[in-house]
């Protein structure tokens, strides 16, 4: 059985802890033995991406060493985990048990797809929903094709739900749009953020999805945000929500199929 | 007639602005998006896209390395086909060396096809402030030019003007129905009014998209033909080009004329590639080579790799911020993700707001045609910013406040348990004011009673 350490964002870990929940429970439910190491709290990312690298560097070390001895390190979040395999080089170079941490450290869909061998998953999700693909999730970690790039199309979030029965993936019109989060863009660019959130939640709605759902919390912190002063009905769940079996907060009529419903 | 912006501003305030108004701001990110999806079709018909990409990065980072070597090698060339060749270190220079040319021949009136390095080097107003008239034939570019604005785009500078203020333009200047909006009238118009200059111009200046080492041969990409008319009819063509535009064989070309229309407008090629071999009979051919501040550039490691750009424009298409805040959001002559990386290179304390005006969403890097890391480099500029003292100091505080917090656990945990159990508890004026930018236009999420390494612990009683 593989150890797993658990690695969740500061604000999942805070603010989402259902999402936290469900991502142990779907490692556990493929056989995993998963440990939530409790020193841990942030790796840095938005110091980091501020550019303050030496605030972000002693936050690297600290994740190291809770980190070093697991198997695994798995994260429900492409953003936190591209900090990891992609930004710590530049922090941690050369430190003992760096170069095994980047290679063991996984996005949980990725996980899930490239190392558990996960195939189609057991569950029933009977709605319309959008997959938003969080932008460091796809483009840093390549969870999926983006659509600038002249590749074969695969998007491993997508190939997990569709596995779901009754669920129906919506096709979106700008299928890799960024939701304008950003970190500190969010407030330092707020109109643009704003503005780019809205965008994005007007091609789910286009598209006529139920729920939008998305690898990485903070897209869908954002968009609930907006969603929620807007009231509107579309609702948020990250993709280990729906994965490990729940169901929407709200109610949602279950969409029958015209030829049912005419009959 | 004003050059740049000259009172500058921060990219937000800027882009706030721009976003205020919300039918323009949508019709712009349309618009260019359309671009974008153009580009995407059109690269996709090539099965050998990424390919293509991977040499022509590999081309550009080539002759970069030997950019000095490659440039020797072009002027001798050049010269061998009658062609004179200057070499100037600033703008300044270059608009002096033009000036001269065109003293030398008495010369009052120029065209000129579309070139962002003159636009850089603010070659307009220092030849008007000469008594030169410059006319830009590029057809967006006159737009900007009668409207007395910069391009906001390097590929499409009047981007950001509907039709309708098109029409009015035209009816205002060259006498057009008034009211009119109908593309085909009013490009026939502007034409009928370009040829005349065509026909009265004494110099015509371009600039050069691709200069060949090998043959000291140069090719401007139009989709007008303005470049051609333009240097056709007067006798004296002067080519302006930034050191970096250098490739070393005409073998080479190939591979980044497929790029370049694909990438910039989605069409497989531009409606005119023309070469030029020097001076046509009895004329004179002159080229500028200009670094202004590109060989800073290259000596850098991090950002060398900018220069490898071929101006196509995709980065800016496709990129969210850029759609939606307009091009002169940027306060620079070449706006969007590869402008906020090479504005700060020049003057990084003036543009220290650009690196932040990205979500870095990676669509840039991407998109590239010549695979330049875009938002890697973006990022890499935010660092520089913080190194040199030039991030704001609400930010620096910020994040220093930030891993102090994270640094200790306990810390960490117990201003989580604070926040959660205080903020729903506050009167809504005080999470929602004017100190809050999150929550101008979204809610804060709800806060659950317990965080997960509390639910974790009671889950697992050891
Ligand atoms: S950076 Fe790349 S995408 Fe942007 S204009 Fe230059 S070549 Fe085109």
């Amino acid at each position: 059985m593989p150890r797993v350490g658990l690695f969740i964002p500061c604000y999942v870990d805070q603010l989402y802890p259902q999402v936290a929940m469900a991502t142990l429970e779907l490692l556990e439910r493929y056989g995993c033995e998963v440990d939530f190491p409790a020193a841990q709290t942030c790796c840095g990312q938005p110091m980091a991406n501020t550019g303050c690298v030496t605030e972000a560097k002693p936050l690297a070390e600290k994740f190291l060493a809770i980190f070093k001895d697991y198997d695994y390190v798995v994260c429900p979040s492409g953003s936190c985990t591209a900090m990891v395999t992609h930004h710590y080089e530049e922090l941690l170079h050369g430190q003992p048990g760096f170069e095994e941490l980047r290679k063991k450290t996984f996005e949980l869909c990725e996980f899930l797809v490239d190392v558990l061998k996960v195939g189609k998953v057991e569950g029933r999700f009977p709605y319309k929903v959008g997959l938003h693909n969080s932008c460091h999730g796809l483009r840093e970690l390549r969870l999926g094709s983006s659509s600038e790039m002249m590749v074969e199309r695969f998007n491993k979030a997508g190939q997990l739900l569709s596995g779901l029965e009754g669920i129906e993936l919506v096709p979106l019109k700008r299928p890799d749009e960024c939701c304008g989060f950003g970190g500190t863009f969010a407030v330092a660019e707020e109109a643009v953020s704003c503005m780019m959130g809205l965008d994005r939640i007007h091609d789910h709605e286009q598209a006529g999805a139920d729920v939008m759902t998305a690898g990485d919390m903070s897209c869908l912190m954002h968009m609930y945000g907006l969603i929620t002063r807007q009231k509107k009905p579309l609702q948020v769940m990250h993709v280990a929500e729906i994965l490990a079996g729940r169901q929407p907060a709200k109610e949602i009529a279950t969409t029958q199929p015209a030829a049912v419903v005419s009959r | 007639m004003s050059d740049t912006l000259t009172v500058h501003h921060e990219h937000p305030e800027n882009a706030s602005e721009f976003v205020a108004n919300d039918s323009r701001a949508h019709w712009h990110d349309q618009s260019l998006w359309f671009v974008r999806s153009k580009r995407d079709k059109a690269a996709s018909t090539l099965p050998e896209w990424e390919e293509l990409r991977a040499r022509a990065s590999a081309i550009k980072q080539h002759a970069m390395s030997r950019l000095g070597d490659y440039l020797e090698e072009f002027e001798r060339n050049a010269q061998k086909r009658g062609v004179t060749v200057h070499w100037a270190r600033t703008p300044a220079e270059h608009n002096q060396i033009i000036l001269d040319i065109l003293e030398k021949h008495s010369a009052k009136k120029v065209v000129k096809s579309k070139s962002m390095l003159t636009e850089e080097c603010h070659l307009n107003p220092f030849l008007e402030r000469n008594g030169v008239e410059v006319v830009d034939t590029d057809l967006g570019e006159w737009i900007v030019q009668l409207l007395h604005q910069p391009p906001s785009h390097i590929v499409m500078p009047a981007i950001h003007i509907k039709r309708e203020e098109i029409g009015e333009l035209f009816h205002k200047h060259i006498g057009t129905d008034a009211g009119a909006t109908d593309p085909p009238y009013l490009v026939n118009a502007a034409r009928g009014e370009l040829r005349r200059k065509f026909l009265n111009a004494d110099v015509g200046i371009t600039g050069v998209n691709f200069a060949i080492a090998e043959t000291g041969g140069f090719v401007v990409c139009t989709n007008e033909g303005n470049a051609d008319l333009g240097v056709s009819l007067p006798k004296v063509h002067i080519a302006c080009m930034g050191i970096e535009k250098i490739i070393p064989r005409a073998a080479d070309l190939g591979v980044f004329l497929r790029l370049l229309a694909r990438s910039a407008t989605g069409q497989p090629i531009t409606t005119y590639s023309s070469h030029f071999h020097g001076p046509v009979e009895g004329g004179e051919m002159h080229i500028i080579l200009v670094d202004n501040g590109r060989s800073d550039i290259l000596g850098s490691p991090d950002f060398r790799r900018s220069l490898n750009c071929i101006r196509c424009g995709a980065c800016m298409n496709t990129c969210p911020v850029y759609r939606r805040s307009g091009g002169h959001s940027y306060e620079t002559t070449v706006p969007g993700p590869i402008g906020s990386i090479l504005a700060p290179s020049r003057d990084a304390k003036t543009h220290k707001s650009l690196p932040f005006a990205c979500s870095l969403c990676g669509s840039c890097s991407d998109v590239c045609p010549v695979k330049i890391d875009l938002h890697t480099q973006l990022l890499t500029w935010r660092k520089e910013i913080f190194i040199r003292g030039l991030l704001p100091w609400k930010k620096r505080i910020g994040m220093k406040f930030g891993r102090i917090l994270f640094a200790n656990t306990w810390m960490f945990t117990t201003a989580g348990r604070i926040g959660r159990w205080l903020v729903p508890k506050l009167p809504r004026f005080m999470v929602y004011n004017s100190l809050n930018p999150w929550g101008k236009q979204r809610e804060l999420p709800p806060m659950p009673k317990q965080s997960f390494r509390q639910l974790y612990q009671q889950r697992k009683p050891k």
